[in-house]
């Protein structure tokens, strides 16, 4: 048995069964990252010791039944806080930060005894499609070594794909969970704002950050979901409402679903295999005996451009507190104050952040909130009524999630633009705060994996899981496996 | 050409609170630099703030206080801006949507009632402290960031320095009053920033103006102010404009100079701040905030002279301070003499404090002593001029007034017939007297009372000494 | 849109970033050439809507004001890249 393959409730079962200890378990995994991670560069910081002696633990006090991830060995995007544990968003600005808290997530999975194999790679403050944007390393796709794995959350795509972990956390603002998902044949969901706790995720846009999962199949996604779900105090924008657990409606299959459709998707610029998937995803939820829905969205270029505009906005606030003050980078030489300022945020941030920095800084500047912010929210607005229309013709709406399969390193970080529209598909979802997963269905001709992405109204994560479910069923996409 | 001064204010007050307003750290003034800091108020990364409630409440109450309507809907925005003290580079605070809007203080001066506008009140955090005592750099102490704070912004009403002093402490009795902030302008929990200008009289146009900051005292704004508004003149008469700026006040040197402009223009990018969501308040939430506001100054003087039937002018200085008050409310109850608890308050008690650095708050003796000391002279145990005398010790002595007037052996005699033989030697001794009331100079009664007093060590009781006298000198006449 | 070198100048010093000559002119045309994408925002009428600044329909989220326990000295000043006396430490700042 290959035991890294696992999913996280295969895995679960075997321990049970005691086929391996938690702590076998954890060694494999960490064997597996040894031997892999030099090839895909996923991993920012190993904990592997400390993995190990939390394995052995769980063992000799016989918690690996206490909760179904007891146990189970995970990564996490690097922009979400551990206690006394190095965490830097990729950035040279952070790149000692030792956080004295926790992120609301981490801690809920420490308390469930899951264990923490290490801090992966990801874009630079979350800001990028492509991983390419890291301080530190260009991650790669374990598919073809010289593509990328999409971003933000590259390496927590990577770390699932390639199975170095169970399944991994990251982080979504405008499709950073689910176009790396989808560009590394893994399953990626975001959530509803609002659902899982920001507290402890290092920010980029507040208002559409929100923290997801990477698992390798639906029913992971679900599980994952039940323990990182939930009211935290400490995050204002925390829905207060009550617990749902997700694997209970999520195999009732397809049948009776009214699955929507656009009917007038701009498919210029979308991969004819895309496009090819697209139509088998549709034959495969009739099949099933969902019922298909045209339904229509006008306002893709809007959504992009709306997304640009607040969470660039939003992010020239949060990024501004790295002054090399209190803690993370301060530049060697200054001749004063202010010119430590500058030095210090002109050598800490990469290009990337300095030019969504200025973007943001300009639309909130005098004279300009009018004319960009506030416009964004408007079109905002407008974004979320349009979604409420969709989803009374519809339980949820299939699109593709990326229009392309993983693009070459380095193709695209010349071009901005380029590289923001890659997140068409993805944006207008958390610019409407909706939830919205990733499936993997097959392999394009060169080889590389195609997502679906299946969206819902506010909280209509059960739905959505459940369709995603019935449609990975038909794809049985995990048969297929990198060659590492 | 005659010149007409006009002020505005913007007053910055910390709030009571325990907690800061987005954070469990103490707001407790006064400990070792950066022991009341965590990750939020820190601004590290990833964490998120959480609205503390009665920092709502208070500044609800404060906004009543000052009449001004409370928002139904209000939010909370950044304020962008780079300074070491300001640990996230925004100020969290409120633009366009504050807490209180439109209110009105009435100010009393010269005996005329003025009223002088709020435009508007919101909340916000408060920065931290910059320390310039490290031989090469600043230090950063973060313990007052996001401390909670109100900002009172007035209408430009306010004409001239006196008006200016007394609006201030009119503010700052009102937050006193109803609990909002302890108004110790030495610790800084209560600041006012002043915007002066000087305009031609009879125009309508408000002249250019400047900010004035480190005004520390009520005698320091006032006579900022008379100082601006005099250089402002003399500028303008010298066909000189007035530069828009802020400016730094020496209070030892009595001048204000200009603060070195930032370098960047002031554009601070306002907008909705999204890690909190909105607050409303509806109208029975702020019906039920007004019924449970507490008296305020000027009401309380309407009553003191209304039930005590004390003059408006001690009203006015027992309501002048929250504490005063108390203390009067507190000793009246216990001894049914307003007037005498109204002077004790007025003239020896703030004279004794003075002397002794203290201030109504840290009295050392508690309302009823001051009760027992004026039911002392009530009864005839003590004369008035030994109470001062009592006074005096009961800041210095432990033990209750009685005690103090045992200990000291100060109680006035009271036997008659102790005093009677006293007295009758005294007469026997100064025929002169006895002739002298005879022949109808009564001024004569006083010189025998003096000696009395001057035999008994002045424990005599005055009224008691003055009937036997006058029986004794009858006797003697007759 | 075309942005001058001036505006990201301007724009610069608010973010406290400083570009060179040739950055700052790359940071124009790139800023320029976003911006002309989202000139596609005007095409949706939004006279009559109000903006979304949040999205959740919540409001009144509080906390209770009880006092937490602080970091210590010690911790909070761990990651400060200059200190002294028990604070962050800066270069000379003058008011």
């Amino acid at each position: 048995m290959n035991i890294n393959r696992l999913t996280i409730h295969e895995t679960k079962e075997a321990l049970s069964k005691g086929e391996f200890s938690s702590e076998e378990l954890v060694a494999s995994y960490a064997d597996r990252i040894e031997k892999v991670d030099p090839k895909v560069d996923a991993f920012l910081l190993k904990c592997l010791d400390d993995a190990k002696e939390h394995a052995k633990k769980i063992d000799s006090e016989g918690k690996t039944e206490s909760s179904i991830l007891s146990g189970i060995p995970y990564a996490l995007k690097d922009n979400i806080c551990t206690k006394d544990i190095k965490t830097t968003a990729a950035s040279k600005m952070l790149y000692n930060f030792v956080p004295p808290y926790s992120a609301d997530v981490y801690e809920r999975l420490q308390n469930l005894d899951s264990i923490m194999l290490g801090k992966v790679n990801m874009d630079e403050f979350a800001m990028g499609s492509s991983t390419e944007n890291s301080a530190f390393k260009t991650t790669k796709n374990p598919w073809d070594l010289s593509t990328v794995p999409g971003g933000s959350s590259g390496g927590s795509a990577v770390a699932v794909a390639a199975d170095m972990a169970a399944y991994a956390l990251g982080s979504d603002t405008g499709g950073s969970i689910r176009q790396p998902a989808s560009l590394c044949g893994v399953v990626g969901l975001k959530p509803t704002y609002g659902l899982v706790s920001r507290y402890g995720l290092i920010a980029f846009a507040s208002s559409l950050d929100q923290i997801g999962t990477f698992t390798k199949d639906v029913e992971d996604a679900a599980i994952v979901l039940n323990a990182i779900a939930g009211h935290d105090a400490k995050d204002s924008t925390s829905l207060n409402i009550s617990k749902k657990d997700y694997t209970v409606n999520l195999k009732r299959g397809a049948k009776g679903l009214k699955v929507g459709i656009l009917k007038n998707f701009n498919t210029e610029g979308v991969q004819e295999e895309v496009k090819t998937a697209m139509d088998e995803s549709i034959a495969a939820f009739k099949d099933a005996g969902a019922e298909i829905v045209e339904v229509d969205f006008r306002y893709f270029k809007q959504a992009l451009a709306a997304y640009y505009i607040v969470a660039c906005a939003e992010a020239s606030s949060n990024l501004a507190r790295y002054d090399g003050v209190r803690y993370g980078y301060r530049a060697k030489e200054y001749t004063d104050y202010i010119d430590m300022y500058y030095k210090t945020r002109s050598e800490g941030f990469g290009s990337e952040v300095k030019r969504r920095i200025m973007l943001g800084t300009y639309a909130l500047s005098s004279g300009y909130y009018d004319a960009y912010y506030k416009k964004g929210m408007q079109v905002r607005t407008v974004i979320i009524n349009e979604y409420n229309k969709i989803f009374e013709q519809c339980d949820v709406l299939m699109t593709p999630t990326s229009a392309t399969t993983a693009f070459k390193i380095g193709e695209k970080v010349d071009d901005p633009l380029q590289m923001y529209m890659s997140d068409t598909f993805t944006v207008p979802i958390n610019i409407a705060g909706i939830p919205a997963v990733s499936i993997p269905t097959k392999l394009d001709q060169k080889g590389l994996p195609i997502g679906i992405q299946i969206v819902g109204p506010a909280l209509g994560e059960e739905k959505i899981l459940q369709a995603a479910w019935a449609l990975e069923q038909s794809f049985n996409f995990r048969k297929n496996q990198p060659s590492l | 050409m005659e010149y007409e001064i006009v002020v505005g204010m913007e007053i910055h007050a910390e709030l009571l609170t325990n907690t800061k307003i987005f954070c469990s750290c103490p707001t407790k003034f006064g400990d070792p630099e950066n022991t009341h800091t965590c990750p939020i108020c820190l601004g590290m990364p990833g964490v998120l703030p959480v609205l503390n409630r009665d920092v709502v409440r208070y500044a609800v109450r404060a906004g009543l206080a000052l009449n001004c309507k409370i928002a139904n809907f209000s939010k909370m925005d950044r304020k962008n801006y780079f300074y070491p003290d300001l640990p996230k580079a925004y100020q969290t605070s409120q633009f366009d949507r504050p807490l209180c809007l439109g209110g009105t203080v009435d100010i009393n001066v010269n005996g005329q009632t003025k009223p002088i506008g709020i435009t508007r009140i919101h909340i916000e955090e408060d920065a931290g402290k910059l320390l310039h005592e490290s031989t090469d750099g600043t230090l950063v102490d973060v313990n007052r960031c996001g401390v909670p704070l109100i900002e009172i912004v007035s209408e430009p009403d306010i004409r001239g320095p006196e008006e200016a002093r007394i609006f201030a402490e009119k503010i700052r009795n009102t937050l006193e009053y109803t609990g909002v902030s302890d108004c110790k302008m030495e610790e800084g929990s209560i600041r006012f920033d002043v915007n002066v200008s000087v305009r031609e009289k009879g125009t309508e146009k408000l002249g250019t103006r400047t900010e004035m900051k480190n005004l520390n005292s009520f005698r320091a704004l006032e006579r900022a102010i008379k100082y601006e508004s005099k250089r402002q003149i003399i500028e303008l008469k010298k066909g000189h404009p007035i530069i828009q700026e802020t400016r730094k006040w020496d209070d030892v040197k009595g001048i204000s100079s200009a603060m070195r402009s930032k370098e960047d223009a002031q554009d601070y990018r306002y907008f909705p701040e999204p890690d909190l969501v909105p607050i409303t308040i509806t109208d029975e939430e702020i019906k039920k905030a007004k019924s449970e506001l507490p008296e305020l100054p000027e009401a309380k003087k309407a009553r003191y002279m209304a039930e005590y039937d004390l003059p408006e002018y001690d009203a006015d200085l027992i309501t002048s301070s929250k504490e005063m008050a108390q203390f009067f409310e507190e000793t009246v109850k216990i001894s049914n003499h307003p007037k005498q608890i109204a002077n004790w308050l007025m003239v020896d008690i703030p004279a004794h404090l003075k002397e002794k650095e203290l201030s109504i708050s840290t009295i050392p003796f508690v309302p009823s002593d001051l009760a027992e000391l004026i039911d002392l002279i009530q009864n005839g145990m003590i004369s008035g001029k030994i109470a001062k005398f009592v006074m005096e010790k009961m800041f210095t002595e432990d033990g209750s007034p009685k005690e103090i007037v045992e200990r000291n052996n100060w109680a006035q005699m009271q036997d008659e017939g102790e005093l009677q033989t006293i007295i009758e030697k005294i007469v026997e001794d100064n025929p002169k007297s006895v002739s002298d009331i005879s022949s109808g100079n009564k001024k004569a009664y006083g010189f025998l009372t003096g000696q009395v007093m001057k035999a008994t060590k002045g424990k005599a009781n005055p009224q008691l000494a003055n009937k036997i006298i006058r029986e004794v000198v009858a006797k003697k006449i007759n | 849109m075309s942005i001058s070198n001036e505006e990201v100048t301007y724009v610069s010093k608010l973010a406290r970033l400083r570009f060179n000559e040739e950055e700052t002119k790359k940071m124009a045309k790139e800023l320029g050439s976003v911006l002309d994408y989202v000139a596609t925002l005007n095409e949706v009428d939004t006279s009559n809507i109000e903006p979304t600044e949040h999205i959740l329909q919540v409001s009144n989220v509080f906390r209770d004001d009880v006092v937490g326990t602080p970091l210590s000295n010690q911790v909070a000043l761990a990651n400060a890249p200059d200190q002294e006396n028990g604070c962050f430490k800066v270069p000379r700042v003058l008011d």
